[in-house]
This record gives structure tokens, C-alpha cells and sequence, in this order.
């Protein structure tokens, strides 16, 4: 069992009544405790970690239904070890009211794990106008963001952050300054040179991580770093996090695994924003990973159908799913001994549920039984006919995987057996 | 010998063989251009697609004599490009025309990529007419072509490629191209025209026209976009005349026997001097002449024509 917000790393039954963790015991003691009756889930050879917490999907419901629902996803999810995500709010309608976060909300009562809305920071992500803070919070949301996009204007970006930190929430922010993006496709670099694509350089991400950083410091807002890609936007956050800013970030497991070499022959599944980088930004990250400075792995699970991605690489979406495949990429840093078991189960889960306070994230008494078991020495193959999300947007189908998800709990219940 | 291959996507991956047997192949074609009846029988039977998704004037023309010449049927298809949601997707009118069993699509798509996604999925020979700013491999050939007849052939030769390489899918396809057969390459452009990367394609990179020219036994003029002038490259087409383009004095910088070359159409007064356009040492028109011969043998190769 590991639960790295108890500092655990050994063996124990985890006790669980109802809907909750009522304690740990010696190993093989757990029944005695707990009653005769109790069922017993036979973990041996399994890691038992609390269940994994994804703070960065996009589960299409309302509007792209053909791509992915709240309950698609959740199953996903589960098959993932995941047992809490949060839903970005680029839907249609984007999720910038009451009205739409109630109906994500009213949707995730069939889903098989447990769904946080995110809430628009701007109206219609328009980074123009403010969405009502309150209204959102009060419905369900749990952090606000425009991700997808970013608040070009560093006023508005101010007040935002002066609003957010008021209702106590974090803004989750995709840095990216959209003048310098503009047209690009990839890195910018040799690659990109070879292929006759435009560019997006690192400093569109990194200018917009310096400027939110300086802004968060000003303002005293939870600033969090989706999706960071850069050497440079590292070294940032780093600095920050030792000037006390209040400052988090997230990274996904295709930037800590492939490069902009990947987009090869223009694999569109290989199109992502922020683009795929280089050799040396992936090294960074994975440093940033096993060093602290990166806080948590979040997939930015983004489907889409063969409309969007079997088609002109200039034409592809963006995005990848990420759910079913991220345990395993992760484990992959854990086999290189890039990084420890613990500190890959704490990036998914005490730390995204610290950065969202979230229930879950770990395996404390009267936390929820929200659970995770899967077995690291175990490798399978992610193939397409298993995948469990609506879209198949994946570059690492027909890759060899290590572990393998036995079970997962949701609110102690068995909501998948693998 | 024969080509190995269905398709000409780019000269990326052609090897040293490939490309001389295409230039053999249209070395041995151009004659047919100076006959009474200027046709033979090579392609007879044949279907050739032009399917054009960008405007092209000389290109697309130049692929349909050279598709006549060689008495293949020819069919130009003209398209827009069409965003996903409006109308048809690039592949199903792909697999449309591939239903009519062609022998050969010739595409010119705004796409990097395009023809090679292409290429991958249906049967028939593709041939890429430009891609993007990425490859446009039968203009290379053919300035190739012209190059080799010139100065006869391509050890050592200095060849300077001026303007703005970042968009220039005739750049990467004369680099590929010219430094695989033992060309030595320079280039040079406002610094905002030049992509980030690109010595490691195995050229050099000069700051200023008057260097890369220096000696040079080519002059490669690029044409100026004037579409993406808003994409803030330069400051004005004057100031991009002033400092890069070629005029007579800069001309002189070059070796005695340097001929200018541009795969046109041209802005005269802007990157080139009208009257260096015109002047003796200019091979503008040639080239266009040399590109039916290139595309006759691209046509008659992909379709497994052998010499």
C-alpha cells in the first residue's frame, strides 16, 4: 500500500465500511477487525493506492456527445485507475453558468467515478469578459479556467486572479501567448523546419508563465500551470515556488514521453498544445517531476473523432486521449528509476486533490474509499479494441504498457476488474 | 533501370540514383519539345489527375503538356480547400477520383504533408506539385536539370539561395536535392525568413546577399510572398529590395560564368532587378522550358517507364 499524503510505503489490509476508509491493519488482520462477513479483495503482488485523481479532462458533454459523454469518460477513467477528473469547460455551451455545470453535474450521477466541473474564467472563453465567480462556485465548480486558450489581456488577467483568490479558488491557466503561437502547429525547431510547419516556440509558453507568475505573486491568487512543456516555463515555476508564490503546476504523460521528433511522416495524433518539445525540454520535465517542482500528472484527456484527425496535419485538432494510457507511461519513468513509486502515486493523487481540495487522494481514515489497485509488474499491450473511450486519438496504441489495473473503488465500490 | 517507387512526394528521400536517372530521363524527353508533332506514344492509355488545391499557373500547365507530350489523358481538377463540416473532406474526394482508376494524381494541396498522407493510402502514382511551405520536388528537379546542363554537374558547386526560406517549399526541395548530389549551399534572407534549425539540412547561412553570393556559380532568387505581408517578416517590400535583391552590382560579386535562376513568378523590382531578369546570365525561361522535360519523366517513371 502506498499513500504518500500518510508517508506510507508497505504492507497493510485497507479497511473499508461503506462509502469509507475506517482504517489499516496488519497485513491478513484486517477481517478480524472489521468482521467476518466483510469481503475481501486479494491484492497480492498489487500496489494499493488511493484512487487516481485526473485534474485535467475534457469529457465533450455538452456538445461533441459523438467525441465523448461524462459517463464514456468516467469508464475511461476507472479503466485508468482514476476515480475523480475534472472536466474542462470548453463545451457548447462552454461551461461559464449554473445552468451548464448543473448539467455536467446532472450527467455525472450515472458516471462510474466521480466528476468536478471546471468553470470558464471568461464568458464563452472569450477572454473578454469575467464569468459570475460566485454563481459557478455555488453550483459545483471547483477551479476556474479558459484552458485552450489564454487571457491575452494581463488587466483582465489581474482581476480574475483578484476574483479568484477572493472565492478561494485556484485559476488553472494554459500559458500561451496567441500572437506568437499563431499558426503554429509543433515545436518550433529543426523539426518543424524539416516539415514546412509553423512553429510555436517555447517562449509563447514561457512569456505567459513569467507574466501569471508575476501576477499571482502581486495578487495572492492559487496560480496552477496546466500542461507545462518547457525547460524554460520549469525553471519559472521553480523560481517561484522558492519566492513563495503560490504557484502549482501540472504536467501530461505525452510531454514527458515523446518529442516534436514523433510528429515524423505528420502524425496528427502527435498534434497536441501545447506541441510536443524537444529532447531537452523533456529531460527538464522529468527532473521537474522527481524534484517537486511539477506538482501533479494530469492527461488533458482530449478526444476526438477520425473527422478531426485523419485529415491535413494543418487541419488536425489537438489533443490525445489520455486516461487509459497514463498509469502506464508514468510507470515507465518509475521502471527507468526516474522516478520512485511514491512520488508518481502522490503526482496523481494527494497533490491534484491538494491543488483542487478535493476529497480522495488518499487512504486516510473517513477519507472516501476511493482506491486503486493495479500491478506495476504486469505489462500489456494498449490496443485500439480495448480502448474504453468514445475517441481513439492515441499515438501509443500498439505500445507495450507496464501496469496493469486490477481493480478500482469508487466510493467502496467495485466500479472495475481488470 | 527503373524507379523503385509509386510515388514523388519530395527529394528528401530520393537517393543519388533516383535523381540522376529523372534527370537522364528528362534529358532524353526534351527533344521532343523541338518536333514537328510533339507527342509520343509512352503513356498512351494512361489517366493523369491534376488536382490542384492552390492557385498554380505555370506548374499545373507545365504537368499537362507533359502529360500530352506523352499521350496520356489528362484531367485538371480544381478544388478549394474545404474545412472540416463544409463539404468534402480532402481524402473523399481523393477516394472519388481514385474510384476512376487514375495511373496518377499530381497534387498541389496548401497542406505540408498532404501528398504523403496521400500517398500512403491509395494506389495510384502521386506525384507532389508543393506542399505547403514543405516540398515542391519536380521545380528542384527541374532546376537541377538546368544547373547540370550549365556547369555539368554538381561536385563542388557553390549554389546561394536567397529570400525567404522559411516559407519556401522550393528551398527545402533544392537543398535536399543539391547538397545530396555534392552541391555546396548557401543561403540567405532577412532573419525573419530564416527557419530556426536549418544548417542542420547541411547548408550554410550567410547574414548578408552581398556574402552568400560571393563566387557563387548559382543565384537562386526566391520570390517575396507579398500575401504574407502581414505576417510582419519585413518592413516594407522596398526595404526587402534594397537589402536583398539582386541587382548588377551585386551580380558582380559572383563567379563570371554564375547564372540566375528563379522558379518565378516573379517581382521585378523587388527581390531581382528588371533588367538582371532579362539579362544574358538569366536561365528564367529555360527553367520553365526544362520543367515539361522533368515532369514528362516524373510521369513516365512513377508509371514504370525505365530507360
Amino acid at each position: 500500500m502506498i499513500d504518500p499524503a500518510q508517508n506510507i510505503d508497505g504492507k497493510f489490509d485497507v479497511l473499508i465500511e461503506g462509502k469509507k476508509i475506517v482504517g489499516l491493519a496488519k497485513p491478513g488482520t484486517g477481517k478480524r477487525k472489521i468482521g467476518s462477513k466483510a469481503k475481501v479483495i486479494d491484492a497480492k503482488g498489487c500496489v494499493v493506492a488511493p484512487g487516481f485523481i485526473d485534474m485535467h479532462v475534457h469529457l465533450r458533454e455538452p456538445g461533441f456527445e459523438g467525441k465523448e459523454t461524462v459517463v464514456t469518460g468516467s469508464q475511461a477513467a476507472v479503466a485508468g485507475g482514476f476515480t475523480s477528473v475534472a472536466c474542462m469547460a470548453n463545451t457548447v455551451p462552454v461551461n461559464d453558468s449554473q445552468a451548464v455545470t448543473g448539467y455536467i453535474l446532472s450527467k455525472a450521477k450515472q458516471a462510474v467515478c466521480k466528476v468536478y466541473p471546471i468553470g470558464a474564467a471568461t464568458i464563452g472563453l472569450s477572454g473578454e469578459k469575467i464569468s459570475d465567480f460566485g454563481e459557478l462556485k455555488q453550483a459545483g465548480v471547483v477551479a476556474y479556467s479558459d484552458d485552450g486558450r489564454t487571457v491575452m489581456n494581463a488587466e483582465l488577467q489581474r482581476r480574475i486572479m483578484e476574483l479568484a483568490r477572493w472565492h478561494d479558488m485556484p485559476l488553472l491557466v494554459h500559458a500561451e501567448d496567441q500572437n506568437i503561437s499563431a499558426d503554429g502547429m509543433m515545436n518550433e525547431g529543426y523539426v518543424s523546419t524539416e516539415l514546412g510547419l509553423d512553429g510555436n516556440p517555447a517562449v509563447s509558453e514561457e512569456i505567459m508563465v513569467a507574466r501569471d507568475i508575476m501576477l499571482a505573486r502581486f495578487t495572492g491568487c492559487r496560480l496552477h500551470v496546466q500542461h507545462i512543456s518547457t525547460a524554460g516555463a520549469v525553471e519559472l515555476v521553480r523560481w517561484a515556488k522558492k519566492k513563495k508564490v503560490p504557484v502549482t503546476c501540472e504536467v501530461t504523460p505525452h510531454h514527458f514521453t515523446l518529442t516534436e521528433e514523433c510528429v515524423g511522416d505528420y502524425q496528427t495524433n502527435c498534434k497536441m498544445a501545447p506541441p510536443l518539445r524537444t529532447v531537452a525540454d523533456r529531460a527538464a520535465l522529468i527532473k521537474a517531476m522527481a524534484d517537486g517542482t511539477i506538482d501533479a500528472i494530469a492527461t488533458d484527456h482530449a478526444p476526438h473523432g477520425i473527422l478531426l484527425k485523419q485529415i491535413e496535419f494543418d487541419k488536425a485538432a489537438n489533443g490525445i486521449i489520455g486516461l487509459e494510457t497514463a498509469l502506464g507511461l508514468a510507470l515507465k519513468l518509475v521502471q527507468k528509476k526516474r522516478l520512485t513509486l511514491p512520488r508518481m502515486v502522490a503526482m496523481l493523487t494527494q497533490a491534484p486533490a491538494s491543488i483542487l481540495k478535493l476529497p480522495g487522494g488518499t487512504l486516510r481514515e473517513n477519507q472516501p474509499a476511493d482506491i486503486c489497485i493495479f500491478n506495476p509488474d504486469a505489462n500489456y499491450v494498449y490496443n485500439a479494441d480495448n480502448i474504453r473511450s468514445k475517441s481513439k486519438n492515441s499515438p501509443f496504441i500498439n505500445w507495450e504498457l507496464p501496469g496493469v489495473v486490477r481493480c478500482t473503488l469508487v466510493d467502496g465500490k467495485i466500479v472495475y476488474t481488470g | 533501370m527503373k524507379l523503385n517507387r509509386k510515388d514523388i512526394v519530395g527529394l528528401k528521400d530520393l537517393t543519388v540514383d533516383e535523381i540522376n536517372l529523372i534527370l537522364e530521363t528528362a534529358d532524353g524527353f526534351r527533344d521532343i519539345a523541338t518536333r514537328k508533332r510533339k507527342k509520343v506514344p509512352a503513356l498512351q492509355g494512361h489517366t493523369v489527375v491534376n488536382l490542384f488545391y492552390e492557385k498554380s499557373t505555370r506548374t499545373r500547365t507545365s504537368f499537362e503538356i507533359a502529360a500530352k507530350r506523352l499521350s496520356a489523358d489528362t484531367v485538371n481538377f480544381t478544388a478549394s480547400e474545404s474545412s472540416v463540416g463544409k463539404g468534402e473532406t480532402f481524402i473523399d474526394t481523393v477516394r472519388n477520383i481514385e474510384a476512376m482508376h487514375p495511373d496518377v494524381i499530381v497534387v498541389r494541396h496548401g497542406s505540408p504533408g498532404a501528398p504523403h498522407m496521400l500517398a500512403r493510402m491509395i494506389k495510384p502514382g502521386v506525384i507532389n506539385a508543393g506542399d505547403g511551405a514543405h516540398e515542391h520536388p519536380s521545380q528542384a528537379l527541374l532546376d537541377m536539370l538546368m544547373i547540370r546542363d550549365e556547369k555539368g554537374g554538381f561536385a563542388g558547386l557553390k549554389v546561394a539561395i536567397i529570400g525567404d526560406i522559411s516559407h519556401s517549399r522550393v528551398a527545402r526541395s533544392n537543398i535536399y536535392g543539391l547538397t545530396r548530389m555534392g552541391a555546396k549551399v548557401r543561403l540567405s534572407g532577412p532573419a525573419t525568413m530564416i527557419p530556426p534549425g536549418i544548417e542542420k539540412l547541411g547548408v550554410t547561412v550567410a547574414p548578408t546577399i552581398e556574402e552568400a553570393i560571393r563566387n557563387v556559380d548559382v543565384i537562386m532568387m526566391l520570390r517575396i510572398q507579398l500575401e504574407r505581408q502581414n505576417k510582419v517578416l519585413f518592413s516594407s517590400l522596398r526595404e526587402y529590395g534594397r537589402l536583398f535583391g539582386l541587382n548588377e552590382q551585386r551580380l558582380k560579386l559572383a563567379k563570371k560564368d554564375a547564372i540566375i535562376m528563379h522558379p518565378g513568378p516573379m517581382n521585378r523590382g523587388v527581390e531581382i532587378d528588371p533588367y538582371v531578369a532579362d539579362c544574358q546570365r538569366s536561365r528564367i525561361l529555360n527553367q520553365v522550358t526544362n520543367g515539361v522535360a522533368v515532369r514528362m519523366a516524373l510521369l513516365y517513371l512513377v508509371t514504370g517507364g525505365g530507360n
